[in-house]
């Protein structure tokens, strides 16, 4: 049920990313969907194992992701605003 | 069980194809590194899907672990570059 749900953020995170106008909306879906998603599907993957080491080890690594997804959106975000990318224009087709 | 997990293996491999489609069609360099960024989580997820589905979960943590140091560290690294190298954004509508 868990790694259902998250495996739905996931994908639901992909489908913004695709479809939003906005380089910090694209930005929005993908950062918090895929910290969420993998959250879920790591935190189900765990209860499934049961109380063992490698369930301690999934934990971890799902900690790790959430502290580091979220630095890793800010420094794009950061990175693009020092960059003067304007929000709320919709960019021409490449 | 292992059906269940093959088929939320595909899904997120699903979520995958669209973020490659946003990293080959975005304007901007930023929005190939979050399309980059969001495949590494999801590539995450599959490879404790995968232990799971193999029975060998020990091992895929410590994959699934420094694939996440290395996914964090690129990502940062790339953000860093091009904030001081700065983007190309001609392509953007004022």
């Amino acid at each position: 049920m868990l790694v259902s749900s998250g495996v739905f953020f996931l994908l639901m995170g992909a489908i913004g990313l695709l479809r939003f106008p906005d380089f910090y909306t694209r930005m929005h879906a993908a950062g918090k969907c895929d910290t969420l998603g993998s959250l879920l599907v790591f935190l189900g993957l765990a209860i499934y194992e049961g109380l063992e080491l490698s369930a301690i080890k999934i934990l971890l690594v799902g900690f790790f992701i959430f502290l580091t997804s979220p630095t890793a959106t800010h420094a794009m975000a950061w990175s693009a605003y020092k960059n003067k990318v304007v929000p709320g224009v919709k960019e021409t087709k490449t | 069980m292992q059906g269940f997990f093959l088929v939320m293996s595909l899904m997120i491999l699903f979520a995958t194809f669209l973020a490659l489609c946003r990293i080959i069609k975005g304007p901007i360099i930023i929005d190939r590194i979050v399309g980059v960024n969001v495949i590494g989580t999801k590539t995450i997820a599959v490879i404790l899907l995968t232990g799971h589905l193999f029975d060998r979960v020990d091992f895929f943590i410590d994959i699934a672990f420094v694939y996440a140091l290395i996914n964090f560290i690129g990502t940062l690294t790339l953000s860093k570059y091009f904030e001081r190298k700065g983007i190309d954004n001609r392509r953007v509508t004022r």
